[in-house]
């Protein structure tokens, strides 16, 4: 045999892999584009929350159909990915099959359990496709994933089935071999093979070494396939299978209702109240500190957690189809808030690439650009996007501070609303009462 | 003075040299809003007949800074935070209640990093312990076996993951106590929250309180219990516009435990 193939599958392997390790560098630098979030506490905690949420799928099932179905999903991409350990080590070293000599009996359960899941997975993917397409739910035909998110969905769940197709019909041409009478070089028999058994008989009547070409197309096909699958994570909502975990085990740990206290904001309000304060021995800005910015107008102003999320969101429209305003017709959706937040940060990350690594000014931000005032403005903090979402994303983090930047640095708040603060700041209640009547009530009828 | 409530200040008490069991923050619906009043009035008659020693901050109290926090003005909330954080630790405030769970959540979360640290409880939690603790009874009376189902406000549920307290207490009212179809974890906002109290909605095509009053009356309940002040003026607006102020009536479960009881 030479060793042509195995060169060129070590090349293919070696550029699949080398692509996308440059592409999840990308990722991990426009996440670090973000300010800075202490998460590193309570390990204890975050790796439960991780395992629960992210390993355990604990509140995908939540909504039990859907919850199901990519519990089979989930289960087959992990299961089956243990193949390709095989398929690996049979690419790079010309055997075929190498562990069904060793395993026996449980290589016929391991692949057995396979092909029962690509099948399994095959028929939950067809439901998926049917949800978006046929049927319709109303968070998939939702405007916010007109145009390429929808594509990619679906490019998604035809993905998946190819894959699981191409496994199936290899095993099949496998097992065809396996039983022709004589038998045929290399193709042991290594199983019951449940689900390909039936797609054998396809193979009668061909020539033994026709159908041994075509088993190896359809394992070569496949361990492409799969490399470009892995490859079109980065340009996809798919991004969600592997960065589930981190962003599980960084999410927020503190109550929900539980705000940050700007700490820029602290400092100002304790020099202010501070009777013995003279603000002109205020220590000056130290050479080159740039003054704090109050909340968020562009990617760079959020943390970097929030911009994990971003890259986490798997575009389900959980939160969107939870949302008081969405359903009441306002423009707010939570989820294109994460959207945005994406597209913004890979812009972001684009010009940087083209200006050899410094980000120059394009008189664009996150805020009018991408999200309005008036969708920010729609939220009622209500918290049901953050509990509705299956990896822990908060989309509401990103709507307060982007909130706090309108008011605090632009004055920009809706003139009812800033009546209001006119009023807390003057007599102490959100209404023109006075503080001295606070108390009336104790003697009224 | 027609109801001899007894409500004293911490000022007063301070003088007599007396700590109070508990500080009972009112909060400004509870003290200005005309329906809301008429909780902390029963909550307060409550208290009373439990003997339970409080006092409030009257005119000492301001604003916690909920709603100038939610619409983003950070500066505006922690003045208010410092300024109120002054007061209670002048007074040595261990243990607050709060009949708002806008109060109750910026008190109980966001205070402690800015120096005021407490015992903060909701109403509702604070009654469940005076009756685990024999301190007060619940009776149906006028309440008995009628349909009632209770709207989670975001600030006690989802927010601070309190859900059974205010149910433990309805279901002492010998009622039937019935859910709407999206509840405790999954319940839908009234609207308010947010500061969207203080202005009005964007565009839309529905008010959210409306959608959440369509929730209530699909439960084919008598009375919608509230926890929150600005909820039950929300759904109570809700009622009004869907014309069954008749049929339904939207109660704080302070109100229908102290009119159980014709407190």
């Amino acid at each position: 045999m030479s060793y042509l193939d195995n060169i060129l599958f070590a090349i293919i392997l070696i550029v699949g892999f080398g692509y996308f390790i440059s592409n999840i560098k990308k990722i991990y630098r426009n996440i670090n584009l973000g300010i800075d979030v202490d998460r590193k506490d309570n390990s204890k905690e975050r790796w439960r929350n991780m395992a629960m949420i992210a390993l355990g799928q604990s509140k995908m099932v939540k909504r039990p159909v859907a919850g199901i179905l990519h519990i089979i999903v989930y289960v087959g991409f992990v299961i089956i990915n243990i193949e390709l350990l095989e398929i690996i080590i049979d690419g790079l070293f010309g055997t075929h099959r190498v562990f069904a000599p060793f395993l026996g009996a449980v290589y016929n359960v391991l692949i057995a359990s396979f092909e029962i899941l690509a099948i399994l997975v095959i028929i939950a993917v067809t439901v998926f496709w049917i949800r978006r397409n046929v049927i319709k739910l109303k968070r998939f035909i939702n405007p916010d994933l007109n145009g390429y998110p929808k594509k990619d969905a679906n490019f998604i769940l035809y993905f998946e089935t190819i894959l699981m197709v191409l496994f199936l019909f290899m095993n099949a041409a496998d097992f065809h071999l396996q039983y022709v009478p004589g038998g045929y070089p290399h193709f042991i028999q290594a199983g019951s093979f449940p689900v390909s058994q039936f797609l054998a008989p396809l193979f009668n009547g061909i020539n033994n070494d026709a159908v041994a070409v075509i088993y190896e197309l359809f394992w070569w096909l496949h361990i492409v396939g799969i490399l470009i699958f892995m490859n079109y994570l980065y340009f996809s909502k798919h991004l969600h299978i592997l960065l589930a975990f981190p962003n599980t085990y960084f999410a927020n740990l503190k109550p929900l209702g539980e705000f940050d206290n700007l700490e820029a904001v602290t400092k100002e309000v304790k020099m202010m109240m501070d009777p013995n304060a003279d603000p002109f021995t205020a220590p000056a800005a130290a050479e080159g500190e740039v003054p704090a910015k109050f909340g968020a107008s562009d990617i760079q102003d959020l943390n970097w957690v929030q911009l994990l999320n971003a890259y986490t969101c798997t575009e389900c429209g959980r939160c969107t189809s939870a949302c008081p305003a969405n359903i009441t017709g306002k423009k707010l959706s939570p989820r294109k808030i994460m959207m945005d937040t994406r597209d913004r940060m890979e812009e972001v990350g684009r010009n940087i690439d083209a200006n050899k690594g410094v980000f120059v000014a394009d008189n664009k931000t996150l805020l009018n650009d991408y999200i309005t005032p008036e969708e920010l403005w729609a939220c009622t903090s209500c918290n049901a996007c953050v509990e509705e979402c299956p990896v822990s994303i908060s989309p509401l983090s990103i709507i307060m501070d982007m909130r706090r930047f309108l008011v605090m640095e632009q004055s920009a708040a809706p003139t009812t609303l800033n009546a209001m603060m006119t009023n807390v700041e003057n007599n102490g209640a959100p209404w023109p009462y006075n503080q001295q009547d606070r108390l009336n009530w104790k003697n009224e009828i | 003075m027609s109801e001899n409530l007894i409500v004293p200040t911490m000022a007063e008490m301070l003088a007599q040299g007396k700590q109070p069991e508990v500080l009972f923050w009112v909060g400004c619906a509870g003290s200005f809003d005309d329906r809301a009043k008429k909780i902390t009035k029963a909550f307060v008659r409550i208290l009373n007949s439990a003997n339970v020693p409080f006092a409030v901050l009257g005119t000492e109290e301001s604003c916690t800074g909920d709603p100038a926090k939610r619409a983003g003005n950070e500066f505006l909330f922690q003045m208010q935070a410092m300024m109120n954080i002054e007061v209670l630790n002048a007074y040595e405030a261990k243990k607050i209640v709060t009949a708002c769970p806008h109060c109750f959540n910026t008190l109980k979360n966001e205070y402690p990093e800015l120096g005021g640290k407490y015992d903060v409880v909701h109403h509702t939690e604070f009654l469940k312990s005076l009756l685990n603790d024999g301190r007060l009874s619940i009776e149906g009376g006028q309440f008995k076996g009628k349909k009632i189902t209770f709207h989670d406000p975001c600030y006690l549920g989802r927010a601070n993951k309190i859900y059974e307290a205010p149910r433990d207490l309805i279901e002492k009212l010998d009622v039937e106590l019935v859910e709407m179809k999206r509840s405790k974890a999954n319940g839908l906002c009234c609207g308010a929250g947010g500061a969207q109290m203080f202005k009005d909605a964007e565009k839309g095509n529905k008010e959210v309180n409306v959608e959440r009053t369509e929730d209530a009356l699909e439960s084919h309940s008598e009375i919608i219990a509230t926890a929150c002040p600005f909820c039950n003026t929300m759904m109570t607006d809700g009622i009004k516009s869907k014309e069954k102020e008749a049929d339904v009536k939207v109660m704080d479960i302070a109100e229908l435990i102290a009119n159980a009881q014709d407190l």
